[in-house]
């Protein structure tokens, strides 16, 4: 247990990514099983103590003091765990710190009976490093800035093996992950998941920048503005997972029984309405599906007003068989194959585009700035699935960004890395004639899309201009535009202007620009149309 | 048959010692001022008198550029102040010439501890304990949580973290008075001889305490490196505004270290991006706090600056009459 406590630690202190990986894959070389195992389980959120709650603790720590000293203490750490970890009163002669694995046990054999005098005996074997740790690993949420992914990224780092791999097993696997352990660090055979309904990490697409690609080797698809899932059915079950691995079935129950065959199936989840185009009937707005989206529970009313269905890209794996290593042509015939045998109301197919040249699906792509697209994905006709994002094979070619003109109004430190830059950037546009005393409206945020260089010389601009200071935040003096990029803009009461974008960023800083030049609002509101779904 | 205490009293700006028409660490301009240490929000500048240890005009001097009223007073000696006041200055134990100020009048004992901790330091005596009838204690680190470990297992933290990444540099931010050369002394006690990189606020300070007798070793300014490299390896130190400031970029990769006693809570360390926290503190813990007062043994305890809230819990579940001055312009020091 010492050894996971320093790791945490060390953890809650390390802002570099790096040496974040760096710290758990060294632990995980260094630590014998299963106590490593558990601690992997414990970074990835993967356990859970019905017994040990953050409620549980503070009733443990009422009978050891003075409430009011407790309330104080509390307000003032911010966490329940660190604060009891800080205040436990520690016996003089402490008995053997656990290991993991034994912290593992004692608290799964808790009740809401015993867990008064069993988490104490525990707690009471441990220094207040070590109760932190042990109080964090009972109630789950860690807060130390670690995803899941990035322990698992460790993971694959550690031992030298490939990450999508290590997804790929994950969920079919449970703590402390035995086998996972047997074939990335002893070189077991890799563990068989063939049976169980397994998140496969997807395939993805890098930008088109500028060049083109040839449609004899490329096919071209929509790119849908829903959330890109896949459908795995085995063993008699059917997941939904969203792109990070996320098990969302629960959202979506509607979907759980439409899969009659063991696949795996690459689509966009959408839900009904008129708005976006397809073979068998439309779907409705981004906004409508994230009516659905984060749901634990859905009620039969959501069910009924927002039906989800899937468009589906790309087959994996059918009945048995992993086609991920055979072209896209190849797999996407198997796919229409599938489509008979489909729902039509929860399945249909993303079509392919047709295409005379690059320039005919320029000009189709240009064209579907009204459709609610995201724009076209290219991908490579002989193509495998491969896991990750592989140069060349698929391509993401989204609509033209919208631009428009703003000036530089506040800016705010930036972090990691950024944080002694003025990295992050309001900017805002005219609410009227500029040069008859109109204002500026914030109407963005963006902190991406320029050089170090660049950045290095607006860092110095801030400070030069700096008319005030709120926290980590400065207001400037109005000299600066911005010609800012996004993808779209809408009404927002967040915002003062009662517009927001999504996607902005700084396209070019206009450096010679006068203020005065820079857009409107009224101009920025014309643009809700171009790039508004209709709803 | 007067009010006892009657004739010193909390005010809004500092403690009014009545008869004598003189204040304790005011923070506003007055005729007659008592300061307990150099601290910015204890010692303001601009009095008519200002009544203080040696080493504390000093450091107002340093920082106010003048030292005119300035009424040196050592540790034990007795000042009579006006209308039968005795005034009393005793070590403290918090900076270079920090006292508590003893005051005798009408055969009532009052002692006021300015700022103070009871752990060793090497930059000043320790805190004496001293009896009182009233006793006007702080209470920056007024919470059962706060616990400060022996300094030399902080000190130890930085020498081991140095020695591990050997291609960085360990950047501390600690308050530029008391803080930064307490941690360069218990460096050089724990055997750390190499060249110290000091921030330029940091500078005069320090020359400051070897002036008075506290040797600090070779340091140099971090603008006078040769090169990024001439400082790998090496601990610098910097007032905590400068650690996440543009002028740590010309450091090579900093470990950013942070000296202070609110590192003890790990939300605190991150919010200011700090990879390794250092609890070090110049102030009184919890457990310091409440010996202190059983030691000291009043008849009252008035609470001044801090968590006053738990310690004024601590005094009632130990059934002792206390309670919490309002003063104002006290700030929690960055320690
Ligand atoms: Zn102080
Ligand atoms: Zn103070």
């Amino acid at each position: 247990m010492e050894r996971f406590a320093a790791l945490l630690d060390a953890l809650v202190y390390t802002i570099s990514r790096n040496r974040k990986l760096a710290l758990i894959a060294d632990y995980l070389r260094e630590t014998p099983d299963p106590d490593r195992g558990w601690a992997l389980a414990a970074l990835t959120g993967g356990l859970d103590f019905p017994a040990v709650k953050s409620g549980t603790v503070r009733a443990l720590m009422m009978e050891r003091i003075d409430p009011v000293l407790w309330t104080l203490s509390r307000d003032f750490v911010g966490d329940t765990a660190e604060t009891a970890s800080l205040l436990w009163p520690a016996p003089a002669q402490a008995p053997a710190p656990p290991s993991v694995s034994e912290a593992v046990a004692l608290l799964s054999a808790m009740t809401r009976k015993s867990v008064a005098a069993e988490l104490a005996a525990l707690l009471d074997r441990l220094d207040a490093t070590g109760r932190f740790a042990l109080l964090k690993l009972a109630t789950g949420g860690m807060r130390i800035g670690v995803s899941s992914r990035l322990a698992k990224t460790a993971f694959a780092q550690a031992f030298a093996v490939d990450v999508e791999q290590v997804e790929e097993y994950w969920h079919g696997l449970a703590p402390p992950y035995p086998e996972l352990f047997a074939w990335a660090a002893h070189g077991a055979p890799p563990p068989d998941i063939d049976n169980l309904p397994t998140f496969r990490p997807f395939m993805l697409a890098h930008p088109l920048e500028d060049g083109t690609v040839d449609l004899a080797d490329y096919a071209a698809e929509w790119k849908w503005d829903g959330i890109r899932v896949q459908l795995v059915r085995a063993g008699e079950q059917t997941r939904i997972y969203s792109r990070s691995g996320d098990d969302i079935s629960a959202t979506f129950p509607e979907l759980l029984d439409a899969l009659p065959f063991p696949a795996v199936l690459d689509g966009e989840l959408l839900v009904r309405g008129a708005h976006q185009g397809g073979k068998t009937g439309g779907a409705a707005s981004f906004n409508a599906l994230q009516q659905r989206l984060g749901r634990k529970t859905v009620s039969k009313a959501m069910l009924a007003e927002f039906p989800a269905f899937v468009r589906l890209y790309d087959a994996l794996i059918v009945e048995g068989t992993d086609l991920r290593s055979l072209g896209w042509a190849k797999r996407r015939a198997a796919l229409e194959a599938l489509i008979p045998r489909l729902p039509g109301t929860r399945f249909d197919l993303s079509e392919v585009v047709e295409a005379r040249d690059f320039d005919h699906l320029a000009e189709i792509r240009a064209g579907a700035r009204d459709e609610a697209i995201e724009g076209l994905m290219l991908k490579r006709r002989d193509s495998p699935y491969i896991a990750g994002r592989k140069v060349g094979l698929w391509y993401k070619w989204k609509r033209d960004p919208l631009l428009v003109d703003c000036v530089l109004m506040y800016a705010q430190r930036g972090s990691g890395k950024r944080s002694s830059f003025y990295s992050d950037y309001t900017f805002g546009c005219w609410d009227g004639d500029p040069d008859n005393g109109a204002e500026l409206l914030p109407v963005g945020k963006a902190y991406s899309g320029f050089t170090d260089e660049e950045l290095k010389r607006l860092d110095r601009l801030v400070r030069q201009t700096t008319v005030n200071r709120f926290g980590p935040v400065r207001e400037v003096e109005r000299t600066l535009v911005f010609e800012v990029a996004f993808d779209s803009v809408h009404e927002s009461k967040r915002h003062k202007s009662g517009l927001a974008m999504r996607f902005p960023r700084i396209h070019r800083i206009r450096w010679d620009k006068p203020v005065h030049e820079a857009d409107r609002i009224e101009a920025l509101r014309a643009l809700i149309h171009q790039s508004d779904r209709p709803d | 048959m007067t009010v006892p205490f009657s004739w010193i009293r909390p005010e809004p700006h500092g403690i009014y010692i009545a008869p004598a028409d003189a204040w304790v660490d005011p923070s506003r301009p007055v005729s007659r001022a008592l300061v307990t240490h150099g601290h910015a929000d204890h010692a303001r500048g601009g009095h008519e008198a200002t009544l203080a240890t040696p080493e504390t005009l000093a450091i107002m001097e340093l920082r106010y550029q003048t030292r005119e009223g300035a009424l040196p007073v050592s540790y034990g000696e007795t000042m009579r102040l006006p209308g039968n006041v005795q005034a009393t200055f005793i070590p403290a134990g918090h900076v270079l010439g920090s006292a508590q100020v003893l005051l005798e009048h009408a055969g009532e004992r009052v002692v006021i501890t300015g700022d103070y901790k009871r752990r060793h330091d090497p930059t000043c005596p320790p805190f004496e304990v001293t009896g009182c009838d009233v006793f006007i204690t702080e209470a920056t680190f007024g919470l059962p949580l706060f616990t400060h470990p022996p300094i030399q297992h902080e000190i130890g933290k930085l020498l081991d973290r140095l020695a591990a990444e050997p291609e960085r540099c360990v950047l501390v931010g600690a308050y530029a008075l008391g803080k930064a050369q307490r941690v360069i002394a218990e460096l050089r006690a724990a055997g750390h001889n190499d060249t110290i990189w000091l921030h330029g606020a940091m500078e005069r300070m320090c020359r400051l305490y070897e002036e008075h007798g506290v040797p600090l070793g070779d340091l140099r300014l971090v603008s006078d490196a040769p090169s990024k490299d001439a400082l790998r390896g090496h601990v610098a130190i910097c007032p905590p505004s400068a650690l996440n400031d543009r002028w740590s970029r010309r450091l090579p990769d900093p470990v950013t270290a942070m000296a202070s006693g609110w590192m003890m809570v790990r939300q605190r360390a991150r919010q200011r991006g700090v990879e390794l926290p250092l609890v070090i503190s110049d102030h009184a813990d919890w457990h310091e706090l409440t010996t202190t007062i059983a030691e000291v043994n009043p008849s009252e305890t008035w609470i001044t600056h801090g968590r006053e809230d738990a310690l004024l819990r601590w005094c009632e579940l130990h059934q002792r009459k206390a309670h919490a001055l309002a003063l104002v312009g006290y700030e929690d020091e960055d320690d």
